[in-house]
Formats: structure tokens, C-alpha cells, sequence
């Protein structure tokens, strides 16, 4: 049976985020054939729906308010109801990311229906679709299928292959205004602590640290690494129990799950609630003083030696690559 | 003030995953409180402490999670309630976990409410903000800090990596991220008070919920292992020489950067 699909497209600093691309390609093999209606919701965000359009919605409905600058639960709420209810689908797709795991379990609950929260890959298509997504942070999966209600999903960050973008699509961006109102919590200040902007689930790199970065200071180089590969930095829950960073950076079962294409783990043991944590990412290097430490059997290269003369020889050999190139 | 914090039994993270018969094997696994619920009930205790009232931990499973409960209660909750569905239930996703506590919760007029934002082991993070919009209550995730002031709370709420300071009105629940507090362990004295404090338990009958209120949505059809991960190369030589076969292997054989 074809199914109408809404997707919601995140904007993060005036920008589309990867995720909701992501999740048109999922809602694509879900949808068999049915219509894919992007959501925008925000104070000004039209603009961005033909982009949304160019990754493979069929058109896109905004919500726009002045109350909708920051994302409260009771704020994308309403604007989120009041599409649903123009458009009643029979399936819903949002990215696993902040607001997509606060918001989905309410609009959830609000629907009495159940949810799959974040996916990492489908299995089948149309009304076979089987659902994969890691229990225990990555040291299992499971497979799971909807049996009643709209099929209702999060997808995680960098996991399912978004369609190439086709600047030759396009198609109809309709406004729906709502009554945004009685917003029981309100934003007032907001403090930036992430690295430049790249955020760690949806970074393609990440440079990660543990307790032999030693201090604070000790992740500078890290920093810096990282900045070069557009990547962000993440760490272990030795380093933030140590205070060397703060705990928004933990890597591991308590703390982010994270899947880049590239992990590098700096002065990291590799302790098993670490490893869940990084585990399923698609190359992992690893960088230990002690050729027994457990990070270097996940890794698929190891160097057995000292950070600190390590990464600043790796900055300048890629720093030179990128002359060269 | 009326608290409940909400509680759930999980593995203890340092535990290995194992399949045995499409499920999790628990053969001799060490459980825990799941480690963000135990920043909620560290909160908890300390927002009693502070404004008076009293704490009841709240939890859905089987007998075996009685163990977990008089833990929080040695830290310091005041009362514990258990909703057994051992007997009634063989599955229980989201939806109906919420639907349990919601109605458990529903006539009990709490002024806050804190759980864990995601437990370690199903990893969904959707019970509390669920339960919150079942009690038609306010609710903000991921907080990393709780200030109380009459019916409005000051929270500090982490947006991967950001942190947004958010006036919420209460009653409210919160799901606790990292960094909320350092939940203590139970003193000899208070695991011995622990054992005379109040700990009920209860049936769906109990709460007026039928096992058809519950029929799981989702549903589980298989578990599996992620394919061991092969140990990779440790690089051999001079460390400068290392270095420079490790860049070129990420480029050219790995094509990561």
C-alpha cells in the first residue's frame, strides 16, 4: 500500500541538517510510492523548502511564527499537529537528534502510536519494512516491525544514505499558519560550547580523547586535528571525570553513541562501555602509549606511542597532503 | 513538594552482550539502577532536601527489581512502588510502559517528576517525555541543571553540546542527562533505613489496566551481534615514518579523508 510520508526538516543555524535528507531516503523506501511531504517549522524557514524538495520531497509545508525561533516541545508541537492534521499521513520520519528525540515520544503519545526510535537501517520495503536499530548502545541490535498505527520512525544521523540532490526538482512550498500559544517553557539564553559548529553525530570525523591527554589543556592538539579533518572532538568518560573536558563531549554507554567515518582515539584504553559508544564507526584509529590497551582490537590502525608527538606529526603530514593535493 | 523519580533495571554497563534464543541472555549479568535514572533520583533527594516533600521512586518489571528500588531508597528516597507485570505481560514497548505510568501517575498530583533521558539498554528515550504529555504535564530533556522557584523551574537543558537555559512552568518532568549532579552511594545507615521504608507493589489490576490496553505497537522480531570488529593493523617502524604510512592509508585504502 503506498503511504503519504511527512518528514520533518531540521534547521540548525539557518540551515538544513544532513539528518533530514537522510530521513527523505528513508521515508522514500517506506512510502511505496505515496507522497513525501517535508515539514518546515520555524520563525523563517520557507526558504528552505525547495532544497528539501531537490533531496526527493514532493512538496513542502511551512509553519512560521515569531514563537517558533527557538524549538520548545510545546511550540514545534502545535506547528507539527496542526500539519498532521491538514495532511494526515500514515507515516512519519524524523532525525534522532535533539529535538527529534524530544519531540517524537509527545507526538507519539499525542497519536497513541508507537515509534521506532533511532534507526540505523531498513530493512525491506512499503509494509515489509524492517526496522534496525542498536540496543545497548551498539553492542546489539535489534529488528523490530510496526504492527498497528502509522509507521512512525527517527532515523540516526549519518547512517542512511541521503538521495543526490537534483536541482531540476521542484515543486509546490505552502505556508499553514497556527496559533502557537501557551508555551509552558521558554528559552532564554542560549550557550554555544560545540567546536565550530560540527556537531558530534552528524560529524564525519571525530578526534577523541581520554585520560592520556592528561588536562584540559592536553586536548588542544586534538583540536586541532580535528579542525583540519572539518571533524569535532569527542571523549572518554575518564577524561570528563577527570574534569579535562566537559561531560556534552562523553563518548560510550553513558554518554553519545557515535558512527563517523573516521574515529580517531587519542590516549584512549578502550574501556567496554567506550567502545559502545564508537565501536560501529567505519574506520577507527587508535593512538596508546600501551600496545595491550583494548582500543587497538576494534581499530583498524594503530600507532603504539605517545599522543603528544603523535598528532602534531599527523597535522603536519595532512596539512602537507592538503598542499600537495 | 510531590516527587517521583522513574527508575529502570538494566545491565550494568561494564556486562557483555550476549544472544541466546532471540534475546538478550541475562545468565548471571550484574543489574543496575540504568545510570541516568540514578541522576534523577539523586535530583530528586536533593530537591526534597532543599524545598521539603517527599520522594517516591517509581518502576515496571518483575520481583527482581526490588533490588534496584531499595537502592534508591537507601540513597534516600522516601517510598517505592513497583508495578509488576511479570504475570501479565510477555512484551511491553513504549507506549505501553507510559501507558502504565501515566495512569499510575495520574491521580497522584506531582508537582515534578525526573527520569533518566535514556536508558542503557532498549536506548529509545521516549517513556518519560511520553508520560509527560499522557499527564498533559510540561517536560524538557537532556537537563543538566534544576533550579526550583514556587511553580517555576529554571533548567539547563543540553542540546548536543549548547546549553539552553529554559524557564519551565510547572508541575513538570525532566529527563536527566550527564552532568546534573554525582549521585551518591547509599550510606551503611541508609541502606539499613532503607529496608524498613515503604515498598508497594502492584498489578495492572491494581491500576485498572487490562493486558489488551497494552498490546505492543512495536514489536521485536530478532536480535543480533554487530559482526566482530577484525583487529587492524598496529603500524611497525620509525614513528615519523608511521605516521606517514597512517596518513596515506586513511586516504588512499580507507578513503576517509
Amino acid at each position: 500500500m503506498s503511504k503519504k510520508v511527512i518528514v520533518l526538516g531540521e534547521v540548525r543555524d539557518g540551515a538544513l541538517r544532513n539528518v533530514s535528507f537522510e530521513a527523505i531516503a528513508a521515508a522514500k523506501k517506506i512510502s511505496g510510492g505515496g507522497e513525501i511531504v517535508g515539514v518546515l517549522i520555524g520563525d523563517s524557514v520557507q526558504d528552505l523548502g525547495q532544497e528539501l524538495i531537490q533531496y526527493g520531497a514532493d512538496r513542502v509545508v511551512a509553519v512560521e511564527h515569531p514563537h517558533l525561533k527557538y524549538y520548545t516541545s510545546d511550540g514545534f508541537g502545535q506547528a507539527f499537529m496542526a500539519v498532521h492534521e491538514q495532511e494526515e499521513p500514515e507515516a512519519i520520519v524524523f532525525g534522532h537528534t535533539a529535538l527529534g528525540k524530544d519531540l517524537s515520544p509527545k507526538i507519539a503519545a499525542k497519536l497513541q502510536s508507537g515509534l521506532v526510535s533511532d534507526v540505523t537501517e531498513i530493512e525491506g520495503e512499503d509494509d515489509d519494512a524492517v526496522f534496525i536499530r542498536p540496543i545497548y548502545s551498539g553492542k546489539a541490535f535489534e529488528k523490530v516491525k510496526i504492527n498497528e498505527g502509522p509507521v512512525f520512525f527517527t532515523v540516526r544521523p549519518n547512517n542512511i544514505e541521503p538521495l543526490a540532490q537534483d536541482a531540476g526538482r521542484s515543486g509546490d512550498v505552502s505556508s499553514l499558519s497556527a496559533d502557537i500559544q501557551n508555551l509552558r517553557s521558554v528559552v532564554k539564553d542560549v550557550v554555544t560550547k560545540a567546536t565550530d559548529g560540527v556537531d558530534m553525530s552528524e560529524a564525519k570525523v571525530i578526534v577523541a580523547g581520554g585520560r592520556g591527554v592528561k588536562g584540559p589543556e592536553g586536548f588542544e592538539p586534538l583540536k586541532e586535528l580535528a579542525d583540519l579533518l572539518g571533524g569535532a572532538i569527542g571523549a572518554s568518560r575518564g577524561a570528563c571525570d577527570a574534569d579535562y573536558c566537559d561531560y556534552s563531549l562523553q563518548i560510550g554507554q553513558t554518554g553519545k553513541v557515535v558512527t563517523p567515518d573516521l574515529y580517531i582515539a587519542a590516549g584512549i584504553s578502550g574501556a567496554i562501555q567506550h567502545l559502545a559508544g564508537m565501536s560501529n564507526s567505519k574506520v577507527i584509529v587508535a593512538i596508546n602509549k600501551d600496545p595491550e590497551a583494548n582500543i587497538f582490537k576494534v581499530a583498524d590502525y594503530g600507532i603504539v606511542g605517545d599522543l603528544f608527538e603523535i598528532i602534531p606529526m599527523m597535522i603536519e603530514e595532512i596539512k602537507q597532503l592538503k598542499v600537495n593535493a | 513538594m510531590n516527587i517521583y523519580a522513574l527508575v529502570k533495571r538494566t545491565f550494568d554497563t561494564e556486562e557483555k552482550i550476549s544472544v541466546q534464543n532471540g534475546g538478550i541472555a541475562e545468565d548471571g549479568a550484574e543489574f543496575i539502577i540504568n545510570p541516568y535514572d540514578e541522576y534523577a533520583v539523586e535530583e530528586a533527594i536533593r530537591v526534597r532536601d532543599e524545598h521539603g516533600g517527599e520522594v517516591t521512586v517509581l518502576t515496571i518489571g518483575s520481583e527482581e527489581a526490588e533490588k534496584q528500588l531499595r537502592t534508591a531508597l537507601a540513597m534516600g528516597a522516601d517510598k517505592a512502588v513497583l508495578i509488576n507485570t511479570e504475570d501479565d505481560l510477555d512484551e511491553l514497548d513504549e507506549f505501553g510502559a507510559a501507558t502504565i505510568i501515566a495512569e499510575y501517575l495520574n491521580d497522584k498530583d506531582a508537582d515534578l517528576i525526573l527520569a533518566g533521558n535514556v536508558a542503557i539498554d532498549g536506548g529509545s528515550g521516549q517513556v518519560g517525555p511520553r508520560v509527560a504529555e499522557l499527564l498533559g504535564i510540561n517536560c524538557v530533556t537532556t537537563i543538566t541543571e534544576l533550579k526550583i522557584d514556587g511553580d517555576q523551574a529554571t533548567v539547563v537543558r543540553d542540546v548536543e553540546g549548547d546549553s539552553e537555559t529554559i524557564e519551565a512552568q510547572m508541575p513538570l518532568l525532566i529527563t536527566a542527562q550527564q552532568g546534573l549532579n554525582d549521585p551518591r552511594y547509599p550510606s551503611l545507615p541508609g541502606i539499613m533505613k532503607a529496608k524498613k521504608k515503604p515498598l508497594e507493589e502492584l498489578e495492572l489490576d491494581d491500576i485498572d489496566l487490562e493486558e489488551d490496553d497494552l498490546e505492543v505497537k512495536v514489536e521485536r522480531v530478532d536480535v543480533f551481534l554487530p559482526p566482530e570488529k577484525q583487529a587492524g593493523r598496529v603500524l611497525e617502524g620509525d614513528l615519523q615514518d608511521q605516521v606517514k604510512e597512517l596518513v596515506q592509508l586513511l586516504r588512499t585504502e580507507a578513503k576517509v579523508i
